[in-house]
């Protein structure tokens, strides 16, 4: 626990390297042990793997500079990070966050000066059904209360070891409330890789084409078509990845896929193997659920033990796959394939210029298929029984059932799978809402719906979502929940192009503005304009969705902000009264005279 | 077979493996771009060069042609959007261009020119940001750095020498130099490479060579920023000075 001292950082980072075989594409992995070895990352540190990995030095200082996770200034023997989802904000994590401040004297963002702690805040961490949430040094904290943040206060004062914490403070639970198709039955494991050796693995895509199956990761794309325009493709070696960085905040199904349901994702991922011809899989798990680490790394050993990787799976002479987990280290950008693929290489989350497409040009340029976890359990259980049982539930468009992580006001949040199709007051019915005021489906790169649309459905068609559903009761403030999600999105921009970088930050400032009473109606022209530039001219789908939430609250609720607005045709970004104040509390005036018309 | 596209209802031909930027400036057609150089490989990240091809808006400088492509792109919007992403660019740096050596010569300002744009628009962000004098000859000021990042490409591709790089993410990302002191002057770098002479701004200055050409007689007092792009390809040694 206390950090290693400095003097063998050499030494140190020189085994590290060795143990990944001073591979550049482990570049991310040797970071992440370094930051857990000295609570961040050393320039020292940064010129010695520079020159193991035999990389420039500023490659290095990119990666490392990119994660939010990696931290290139002392940050505490406990970084304490609060989740800061709307969901979160709707249980008093602010107030949590200034009380544990107070506790131990410290300002947000900065590290104690005994080098003992820091705490800020931290985008989605995956556990809105566990709210307010946290991680300290990376380990979730769930459920806080203001009793457990003196605890957990007193517990860093005593300088207690984090594994010593009483286990009750990382308490996770899978919460799951309905189960529909994939997650009904227990999976034996072993049935879908026979299925498939069976049938063979041509007649298994025409099943997995005839099953409809769509991504599961919100975009929707027809996974046989995926697959069959990387097995075409041309290459020395095939890649199949499973995208686990479940970034968009209010998404939790993943979690609980990968923590009770890892056997039929590990399965989905072989049995694509065996259709792509493809010898090498690759998890990408967010750093935000590095506590699954251990336990899936536990799972893919039982499988080389029995024979469901490795060398010659199931028996099957010349069948070769196994699996490799990357752990991510904070970034949202990195759910988006073709940034978690130059993720996956070791280098900064920055989305490529396509063409080319991962299916021929992916990891190591090598053809490439990225799919959710989600998408690999469906693929699983098409193999085991068939495309037509498959395509039968859901709509024509739609095929299958969809897992959604259902969180905010609500009796029950937690994990409802339902066919595709099924409206959204059913499912507000069943997880226990009297008066609905909004929904955020899909997060906040998908739609804000309104009371008033509730019999719309989920469905690629009508309401398609990556598996997020945020609940606002009637008397939330939705203006604070799109400023919520504007500072999201400003923190996330990975920084790349203009419109998205730039006008993130600009979106966000207009919406603080906004909640802040000195908005005018210009400022809602601005936001309209901003959203047409980032909509328009980005680079990537997080500059392409940014603007969703503002511009659906001003479609949707103008109740919301209108009170809030001035009534003026210009309003300066600050208030210059306010500016004043300083120089009236050090004259001790407040009369008329010191203050702004 | 002779392959082409259309741009803005002008037939032009292209070769395989061209961007539509690429066919653009064989034909002498202008595309407005601030972080392409056709030196170097195409990195799309300013998106002035966005245009739209058959109903999409694409990147024009990293984007293959393809045969019967339909594209627009000097029209009323997009030069509208491309206007807004300059101004977007001045205010998230500090652009003050009367107090700058490279007023004249820089081509952001000649873009703000080219597109007609009478003011920032925007908020000012005004970012502490670090200049760097520590180079014997060169200086490096990122108060006007807008991350096109052609002197990490140059450095990397031409110079082969990986002095510059990026660091952060989102609005912290900057631009970093290959030293664990961070300064310049700790790199390998020289007023010879060709990353010394590529910067589009006044971010990369050399030393002592700043009001040599008096203004009024700088590159954007004789010429348009489109003539000087479009300029570029035949005469691959742009001086800025
Ligand atoms: C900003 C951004 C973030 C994304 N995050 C995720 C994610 O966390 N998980 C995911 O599966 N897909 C995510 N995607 C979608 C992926 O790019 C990709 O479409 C998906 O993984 C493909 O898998 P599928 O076909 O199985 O849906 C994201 C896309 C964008 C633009
Ligand atoms: S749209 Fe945003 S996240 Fe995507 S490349 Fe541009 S800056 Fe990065
Ligand atoms: S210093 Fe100049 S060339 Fe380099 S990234 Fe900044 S603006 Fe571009
Ligand atoms: S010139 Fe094409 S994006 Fe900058």
């Amino acid at each position: 626990m206390p950090p290693e001292n400095f003097s063998n950082i050499e030494q140190q980072v020189a085994s590290l390297c060795e143990a990944h075989d001073c591979e550049p594409h482990r570049l991310l992995q040797i970071l992440i042990q370094v930051q857990e070895i000295y609570r961040f990352i050393p320039p020292e540190a940064i010129t010695s793997i520079a020159r193991h990995l035999n990389l420039p030095r500023v490659s290095v200082e990119g990666a490392a500079g990119f994660y939010s996770f990696l931290s290139l200034e002392p940050a505490g023997n406990y970084r304490v990070l609060f989740s800061d989802n709307v969901t979160d904000q709707m249980v008093g994590n602010q107030e949590l966050m200034r009380q544990f401040c107070s506790k131990l004297w410290l300002e947000p963002g900065k590290v104690s000066e005994d080098r003992l702690v820091s705490a800020a805040f931290t985008s989605c961490t995956g556990m809105c059904d566990h709210g307010p949430a946290a991680l300290v040094n990376g380990q979730p904290l769930t459920n806080l209360t203001s009793d457990r943040i003196d605890l957990i206060a007193d517990l860093i004062l005593g300088k207690s070891p984090v594994s010593n914490w009483p286990s009750a403070l990382f308490e996770v639970n899978d919460n799951i409330r309905k189960t529909g198709m994939l997650l009904d039955k227990p999976f034996v494991s072993g049935n879908a890789i026979g299925a498939v050796l069976a049938r063979g693995p041509d007649a298994t895509l025409a099943e997995i084409k005839l099953s409809r199956l769509r991504g599961r990761g919100g975009a929707g794309y027809a996974t046989a078509e995926k697959w069959t325009g990387c097995r075409n493709a041309p290459g020395s070696m095939r890649y199949i990845v499973c995208n686990a960085d479940e970034g968009e905040p209010g998404t939790f199904k993943d979690r609980v896929l990968l923590n009770s349901y890892a056997d039929l994702v590990f399965e989905g991922m072989t049995v694509g193997a065996r259709l792509l011809g493809c010898a090498k899989g690759l998890l990408y798990l967010r750093g935000e659920y590095l506590f699954l680490l251990e336990k899936l790394e536990g799972i893919l050993k039982r499988r080389r033990e029995d024979g469901l990787l490795g060398h010659n799976i199931f028996g099957e002479t010349g069948f070769d796959f196994d699996i490799e987990i990357h752990v991510g280290a904070g970034a949202y950008i990195c759910g988006e394939e073709s940034a978690l693929i130059e993720s996956l290489e070791g280098k900064r989350g920055r989305p490529r210029n396509r063409p080319p497409y991962p299916a021929t040009h992916g990891y190591l340029d090598q053809p490439t298929v990225v799919n959710n976890v989600e998408t690999f359990a469906c693929a699983a259980i098409i193999a085991f029984r068939g495309g037509k049982w498959f395509g039968k539930i859901g709509t024509w468009q739609s095929s299958g059932s969809k897992i959604l992580s259902i969180s905010g006001d609500c009796a029950r949040p937690g994990i409802y799978e339902y066919p595709f199709g099924t409206s959204v007051q059913e499912i507000l019915d069943d997880c226990g809402v009297d008066e609905a005021y909004a929904v955020q489906v899909g997060g906040p790169s998908g739609v804000l719906i309104s009371w008033k649309e509730l019999d719309r459905r989920i469905s690629f068609e009508d309401l398609p979502t990556a598996g997020a559903f945020t609940i606002f009761k009637r008397g939330r403030d939705i203006l604070q929940a799109v400023r919520n999600y504007a500072d999201f999105f400003a923190h996330e921009s990975c920084g790349f192009c203009t419109p998205c970088r730039v006008g993130t930050q600009l979106q966000k400032k207009i919406v603080d503005k906004i909640a802040n009473g000195h908005g005018t109606a210009s400022d809602l022209e601005e936001l309209k304009h901003l959203g047409h530039l980032m909509k328009t001219m980005s680079h990537c789908g997080l500059g392409h969705t940014a603007p969703n939430p503002v511009l659906d609250m001003l479609e949707k609720f103008p109740g919301a902000y209108e009170q809030k607005l001035r009534n003026l045709s210009f309003e300066p970004a600050f208030d210059l009264d306010a500016a004043l104040e300083t120089a009236r509390r050090i004259t001790g005036r407040d009369d008329p005279a010191a203050h702004l018309p | 077979m002779n392959k082409a596209i259309t741009i803005d209802g002008k037939t032009l031909p292209f070769e395989d493996g061209q961007t539509i930027m690429d066919a653009a400036l064989t034909a002498g057609v202008y595309i407005p771009r601030l972080c392409h150089n056709p030196e170097l490989k195409p990195h799309g990240s300013c998106k002035l060069c966005v245009v739209n091809a058959n109903g999409r808006n694409v990147t024009s400088c990293t984007m293959p042609a393809s045969d019967g492509m339909v594209v627009t792109n000097n029209t009323p919007e997009l030069n509208e959007d491309r206007k807004a992403l300059v101004q977007m660019l001045f205010v998230e740096g500090n652009h003050i261009c009367p107090a700058c050596e490279a007023s004249g010569n820089c081509q952001l300002q000649a873009a703000g020119y080219y597109l007609r744009m009478e003011s920032p628009h925007f908020t000012h962000f005004y970012p502490p940001r670090r200049v760097d004098a520590s180079h014997p000859d060169i200086f490096l000021d990122l108060n006007r750095c807008i991350l096109c990042e052609l002197c990490v490409r140059a450095s990397r591709d031409i110079d082969k020498k990986n002095v510059f790089g990026i660091s952060g993410r989102g609005i912290d990302s900057h631009l970093v130099v290959n030293s664990e002191s961070g300064r310049l002057g700790d790199t390998n770098m020289a007023v010879t490479d060709k990353a010394a002479h590529i910067c589009p701004t006044g971010a990369i200055l050399i030393k002592r060579k700043g009001y040599t050409i008096p203004i009024g007689k700088r590159t954007f007092d004789q010429k348009t920023l489109s003539e000087f792009h479009l300029g570029q390809v035949k005469q691959p040694e742009p001086d800025g000075e």
